[in-house]
């Protein structure tokens, strides 16, 4: 692989970015719309000798991967939002046992079964979790073909160098679009495992991988540490992107695809002499809270445009702590919010100007 | 002065024995850590471990462990496997983990011929929570939650899991045995090495399933608890082997 444009489907071009970041194993069950994933690596992965499991559930893969990250291999399973409500016990096991996974989750919309046209209703899932306990994911989202293939090398990183599950949110309209990306090289470094893989005990004491507790200090110290090690990692990993917020008024905020459609409504409402900026973070965990409270108290407001009833907007809100305004524009699920509905609900926020207003379209 | 007995090697040192008096936990782990031993296979190991009272295997096995979540000790093992294919890897789990919440897990692991070795202990009851109705909870039998006995009305009938087991293409060897009488330990050991070995020749999947006693949750002393084994147990759930590609 090299830097040569493709033109590639986001599903494929994560499959073939987690072979380029080293995988060693997939294991996976088929759901739509990310199906493309599993189906790439059963004919890549055999080629290079490297593991694929047809699993009989997603309760399995996870657990696969759980097993094969123990001993340090480099793993990732693939699914979509009820599928990956069932791998949430498996997860909060993953965070406590500080395994290094890598689980891929291409959005439809729910609740429950739901649909397989794109929606973003899976943010708390991915960022506070269905699993039990107090645990935290790296949640990365990608808003491009190529940042899928980007953050997939990050993904691989970020689980290794912190010991801690990554989530890939990606949605179903970039798992199923086709746009020019490249692959270049994997620019992230190996990381040593070797202090804590489960290897076979050669020359050495049985090492026990296991989050079961019975020492009761000895357990609240370890939740304290795994809380300790997110610090870390917000201090060291959290990623945005910012628009024009320079002179901005009003900052539309967005994650995954989402961020494309701000993107070109600033640039209206801008034509509209409308002081218009955009935010969007990269990692949703760690989320840039530090910087929408900078943000905010320079007296900028906030729309969060979001195809869910308003998950992320609330975190906007957390951050904003009442220094300024955040809206919301919002769609569950299905067609994507276009720039013609956020320009003109943008516009009738700027109208109200009444604080607090919520626009589901 | 020869030495005729000792702790295995791949037992810890100086573990704190937590099992109930007259559990069969206890011969069943010997038994494996005996075979580590004799196949030297202490530092090629991983273990996938359970839930319920075999999650603290690690407590006594000088081995490498993975816990997996309740009912998931096989997909784990897969997971192991897979990405080790060099590496001897086994579960150690409860008839409620390997054949109730983990019944999927465990099966499709046989059916893909995943070659690793699976243990099974089968006390009829779950133990850890202080003796409910299981997969293989006897007809008749008073649990807590069967407290008028097990009756098909209200909850079907017990697994019998080793048959099960050996009627998957990809298994190479299911047996089950009983830990109640010398002969019957002996056969156990006999019967464990070979789902080691079937996994050890590439055959596929190992399996072995060990009736034992559960005093406690029985109500019964030790003594009276074997008795059950065999009077009660073993009429229904046979020993014997019932798949064995090493034969062939």
């Amino acid at each position: 692989m090299d830097d040569k444009k493709v033109l590639i489907k986001g599903n494929y071009a994560i499959a073939q970015a987690s072979i380029n970041a080293g995988c060693q194993c997939y294991f996976g069950y088929p759901i739509t719309p990310q199906t493309e994933i599993g189906e790439y690596l059963s004919a890549e992965m055999p080629k290079l000798g490297r593991g694929y499991v047809s699993a009989e559930s997603e309760l399995a893969a996870i657990n696969m991967v759980v097993g094969a990250a123990s001993t340090g291999a480099k793993v990732m399973t693939s699914s979509s939002s009820c599928a990956v409500a069932l791998m949430q016990e498996t997860l909060s096991y993953a965070c406590s046992d500080e395994l290094p996974v890598v689980l891929v989750n291409v959005m439809r919309a729910g609740p429950g079964l739901g649909y397989v046209y794109p929606a973003q209703g899976d943010y708390n899932q991915a960022v506070y979790g269905g699993g039990n306990g107090d645990y935290k994911i790296i949640v990365l989202a990608p808003s491009t073909v190529q940042e899928c293939i980007d953050y997939t090398y990050r993904a691989f990183y970020l689980a290794r160098k912190y010991r801690n599950p990554v989530i890939l949110l990606a949605d179903g309209l970039l798992g199923q679009m086709m746009e020019p990306a490249s692959f270049g090289k994997n620019p992230y470094p190996e990381v040593d495992v070797s202090s804590w893989a489960l290897s076979g005990a050669k020359g050495r004491d049985g090492k026990a991988i296991y989050s079961c507790a019975r020492d009761e200090k000895a357990h609240i110290q370890k939740i304290k540490d795994l809380f300790k090690k997110f610090e870390v990692i917000t201090e060291n990993e959290t990623s945005y992107e910012e628009f024009e917020t320079d002179d901005a008024e009003i900052i539309l905020t967005a994650f995954g695809s989402m961020t494309r459609n701000i993107k070109a409504s600033i640039k209206v409402l801008r034509e509209k002499g409308i002081k218009a900026g955009g935010f969007r973070p990269i990692t949703l965990s760690p989320f840039p809270a530090k910087r929408i409270y900078e943000l905010a108290s320079q007296g900028k407001n906030f729309a969060v445009v979001e195809m869910n009833m308003g998950q992320m907007w609330k975190d906007v809100k957390f951050a904003v702590e009442g220094q300024s305004y955040v809206s919301l524009i919002n769609r569950p699920c299905g067609e994507w919010l276009s720039v013609e509905e956020i320009v003109s609900s943008v516009e009738n926020i700027l109208r109200t100007k009444e604080g607090e207003y919520a626009s589901c379209i | 002065m020869q030495a005729v007995f000792s702790v295995p090697k791949s037992m810890k040192e100086n573990f704190k024995y937590t099992f109930c008096p007259g559990c069969d936990h206890g011969i069943a782990i010997r038994l494996v850590a005996e075979l580590i031993d004799e196949l030297n296979l202490r530092e090629n190991t991983i273990c996938s471990t359970c839930v319920g009272c075999s999650v603290f295997l690690y407590d006594f096995l000088n081995i490498d462990c993975v816990e997996a979540p309740h009912g998931r000790a096989c997909a784990s093992a897969t997971g192991v496997k897979r990405a080790n294919p060099d590496k001897f890897v086994f579960t150690y789990q409860g008839d409620g983990d390997f054949a109730s919440i983990g019944f999927a897990e465990s099966m499709h692991t046989a059916i893909r011929g995943e070659n690793i070795s699976a243990i099974c202990i089968n006390n009829t009851t779950f133990g850890m929570t202080g003796g409910q109705l299981g997969p293989t909870t006897l007809m008749g039998q008073v649990t807590t939650t069967s407290p008028f006995g097990r009756n098909k009305e209200y909850y079907g009938y017990p697994i019998k899991i080793a048959e099960q087991v050996a009627l998957c293409d990809g298994t190479a060897f299911s047996a089950r045995v009983a830990l109640d009488t010398i002969p019957h330990i002996n056969q156990a050991k006999l019967a464990l090495k070979k789902a080691f070995e079937v996994q050890l020749n590439g055959l596929g999947f190992g399996f072995v399933e060990i009736l034992s006693s559960c005093p406690t949750n029985w109500h019964m002393t030790p003594h009276d608890a074997h008795e059950w084994v065999k009077n009660e147990m073993i009429p229904v759930f046979p020993l014997g082997v019932f798949k064995d590609l090493m034969e062939k």
